[in-house]
C-alpha cells in the first residue's frame, strides 16, 4: 500500500483537509531547509546579515509549527480518520515538531555566525563545517522529497546516510579537540565551530526521525529506536 | 521569504484507475480472509459458511472464531452480510422462509444447526438484542421475568426477584427503574428500553450476547451508555456485535471482523485494522474511499 490514495474519500473535503496538511507541510519544510543553508553559508562567508536574516526567519518557522498543530487537530476532530488517514494526520504532528526542531538548530548555527563574526574567524574547522554542511543538507532535502513522495527506499537511504553524518561528526570533533589541546588560545573561537557542528549533527538526527515517521506513515510501521538493517528487514517482510 | 517549493509527485492516472477495480464483485470474490480469524480454545467456530436465500447467495464461505469473553465487531457497507452472519449464530435465519445454511456452525463444538438440536434453548445460550429496541408490552420487571420464567430458571419469587434485580443492575438500568418495576417497558426512553432489552438478554445467563447494530436508534449519551455497558458485560459474556458505526467499533471491540459482499475480508486485532489494515478494502471502506 504504497501510495495512500490521499484524493480518494468520498468527502471531497476531508481529501481538501489532508491535501492542505501535506502541502502545509513541506511549505515549512522548504522554509527549515533553506534556513540550514543559509546558517551555513553565513558561517562560511562570514555574513552577517544572513545570519541575522536567519534568526528572524526562525519565527516563521514557529508560526507554521503552531498552524500546522491546529489543522492536524481539526482534521482530528471532525474527521476521526483511520488507518492510512489516521498515520498521515499522526506523522505530520511529529515531522512538524521534527522540522520546528531543525529551524532551532539553523538558529543556533546563524548565532554561532554571528559570535564568530564578533570572536574573529576560527583557525580551524571550515573544511569539516562545509561537508558535514553538505551531507546534512542532502539529507534534509531527501527526507522532505521523500515526504512528498511517500517513498520509503530514500526514507532508508536517510537513515544510512544519518550514520555517516554521525561518523563525520566524530571525525570532525576529534580533529578540533586535538587542536585546542595544540593552541589553547583558539579555544573560544574554535569551540563556535564545534557548536555550529554539533547543530548540524542534530539536524541529521532530526532528518532521520522523519524518515522513521515517513516509513510509519507508508508502512504502518514503527521503526523508532531501530538500527537500520533491522528497518529494512522489517520493510521487507511487511 | 523564500521557501524551496517541493513538487509532490502526482498519483499516476493508471494507478487510480486500479483503485476503482478493488469495488469489482470478481475482485472480491478472490479475495481470502487475512488476518487472525482463529483464536485458541474458541467459543464459538464457523467454517465455511454459506447463507442463502433462495436463489441468491449471501455469504461466501465465511471461517471465523469468537473467543470466550472477548467484543467482536463485525463492520462493512450496507448488504456486505454482517447482519446475516450474525443471525445465523443463533438460528434468528430459521424463520425467514428460501433462508439456508452450508457450512459448520459451532457453540464450544456443538452443531448448533444439528435437526435434533432445540433452538429454545440454544437461544438462550446465545442471546440477541436488535437494532430498534423492542421491549414487550408488559411490565420492566416481566420484561426481565419473562426469560427465566419461560426457560424454567427459577422456581421461588424471591430469587425471581433476585434475577430482574441483578440483570437491571448489570444493565445499569436499575437506579433508573427500581421504582417503577410495575410499570410498562415500553413508558421508557429509548436508550433505557435498549438496556431494558439487555437486561432481558442477560436475565437467562446467556453465554453468547448477539447485539444487531444495538445504538443505532440511541442518542450519543445513550450511546455510550450501552458502550461502557458492552466492556463491562465482556467480563462475563461473550460478544459479537454488528455496527455500523466505524468509531463504536474502534471503542468496543478487541477484534473486527469486516465484510464485504457477503465474503469475510479481515479479521484482526481492532487497533490494527484502524491504524494499519492488512486489506486494501477494509483500508478502503474504514478511511471512507468507496465511491
Amino acid at each position: 500500500m504504497d501510495n495512500l490514495h490521499l484524493d480518494q474519500h468520498i468527502s471531497q473535503q476531508f481529501n481538501t483537509d489532508l491535501e492542505e496538511l501535506k502541502t502545509q507541510l513541506l511549505e515549512m519544510g522548504g522554509v527549515v531547509e533553506q534556513q540550514i543553508i543559509d546558517a551555513v553559508k553565513a558561517i562560511e562567508n562570514a555574513d552577517g546579515s544572513l545570519a541575522e536574516k536567519v534568526l528572524i526567519t526562525e519565527d516563521e518557522i514557529d508560526k507554521r509549527e503552531v498552524q500546522l498543530d491546529e489543522q492536524a487537530t481539526m482534521v482530528l476532530a471532525r474527521r476521526q480518520p483511520a488507518a492510512s488517514d489516521l498515520r498521515m494526520v499522526m506523522a505530520v504532528i511529529k515531522v512538524t515538531r521534527d522540522l520546528e526542531r531543525m529551524g532551532d538548530e539553523a538558529q543556533k548555527i546563524a548565532k554561532m555566525a554571528i559570535a564568530l563574526n564578533e570572536d574573529g574567524e576560527a583557525p580551524r574547522g571550515y573544511v569539516e563545517l562545509r561537508h558535514l554542511g553538505t551531507s546534512v543538507q542532502k539529507m534534509v532535502n531527501a527526507t522532505l522529497d521523500a515526504f512528498a513522495r511517500f517513498d520509503v527506499n530514500t526514507a532508508v537511504q536517510v537513515a544510512h546516510d544519518d550514520r555517516n553524518v554521525d561518523r563525520e561528526y566524530k571525525t570532525a570533533m576529534r580533529e578540533l579537540v586535538t587542536y585546542m589541546m595544540e593552541d589553547p588560545r583558539s579555544i573560544s573561537r574554535v569551540m563556535n565551530i564545534m557548536w555550529a557542528l554539533r547543530s548540524l549533527e542534530r539536524i541529521g538526527d532530526h532528518a532521520r526521525n522523519i524518515a522513521e515517521h515517513i516509513i510509519y506513515l507508508v508502512k504502518g510501521l514503527d521503526v523508532r529506536h531501530t538500527p537500520v538493517k533491522e528497518i529494512e528487514r522489517q520493510i521487507q517482510d511487511a | 521569504m523564500e521557501a524551496t517549493v517541493r513538487e509532490t509527485v502526482e498519483q499516476k492516472p493508471e494507478r487510480l484507475l486500479d483503485r476503482q477495480v478493488i469495488d469489482d464483485q470478481e475482485a472480491v470474490t478472490a479475495a481470502a480472509t487475512v488476518g487472525k480469524p482463529f483464536v485458541e480454545a474458541p467459543k464459538m467456530a464457523m467454517r465455511n459458511v454459506n447463507v442463502f436465500y433462495g436463489e441468491k447467495q449471501a455469504i461466501f464461505d465465511v471461517s471465523m472464531d469468537i473467543g470466550s469473553n472477548e467484543v467482536v465487531s463485525m463492520i462493512g457497507p450496507s448488504g456486505c452480510g454482517k447482519s446475516t452472519f450474525l443471525r445465523a449464530l443463533n438460528r434468528m435465519n430459521d424463520t425467514i422462509e428460501g433462508c439456508w445454511i452450508e457450512g459448520s456452525l459451532q457453540l464450544e463444538g456443538q452443531d448448533i444447526y444439528d435437526p435434533k438440536l432445540d433452538v429454545v434453548p440454544l437461544r438462550a445460550r446465545v442471546g440477541m438484542v436488535f437494532q430498534k429496541p423492542n421491549p414487550f408490552p408488559k411490565s420492566i420487571y416481566d420484561n426481565v421475568a419473562y426469560g427465566p420464567r419461560i426457560h424454567g430458571l427459577v422456581d421461588r419469587r424471591a430469587d425471581l426477584d433476585e434475577v430482574v434485580e441483578t440483570s437491571l443492575q448489570r444493565a445499569g438500568l436499575w437506579n433508573e427503574v427500581k421504582d417503577r418495576l410495575a410499570q410498562p417497558g415500553t413508558g421508557l426512553s429509548g436508550g433505557q428500553q435498549q438496556r431494558l432489552c439487555i437486561a432481558r438478554t442477560i436475565a437467562v445467563s446467556p453465554e453468547v450476547i448477539l447485539m444487531d447494530e444495538p445504538c443505532s436508534a440511541l442518542d450519543p449519551i445513550a450511546t455510550a451508555k450501552i458502550e461502557e455497558l458492552i466492556a463491562e458485560l465482556s467480563e462475563n459474556f461473550t460478544i459479537a456485535i454488528v455496527t455500523h458505526s466505524m468509531q463504536q467499533a474502534a471503542r468496543v471491540s478487541s477484534r473486527t471482523a469486516y465484510f464485504h459482499l457477503g465474503k469475510l475480508i479481515e479479521v484482526n486485532d481492532t487497533e490494527k485494522v484502524f491504524t494499519n489494515p492488512e486489506h486494501e478494502l477494509t483500508e478502503a471502506y474504514i478511511t471512507g474511499r468507496f465511491g
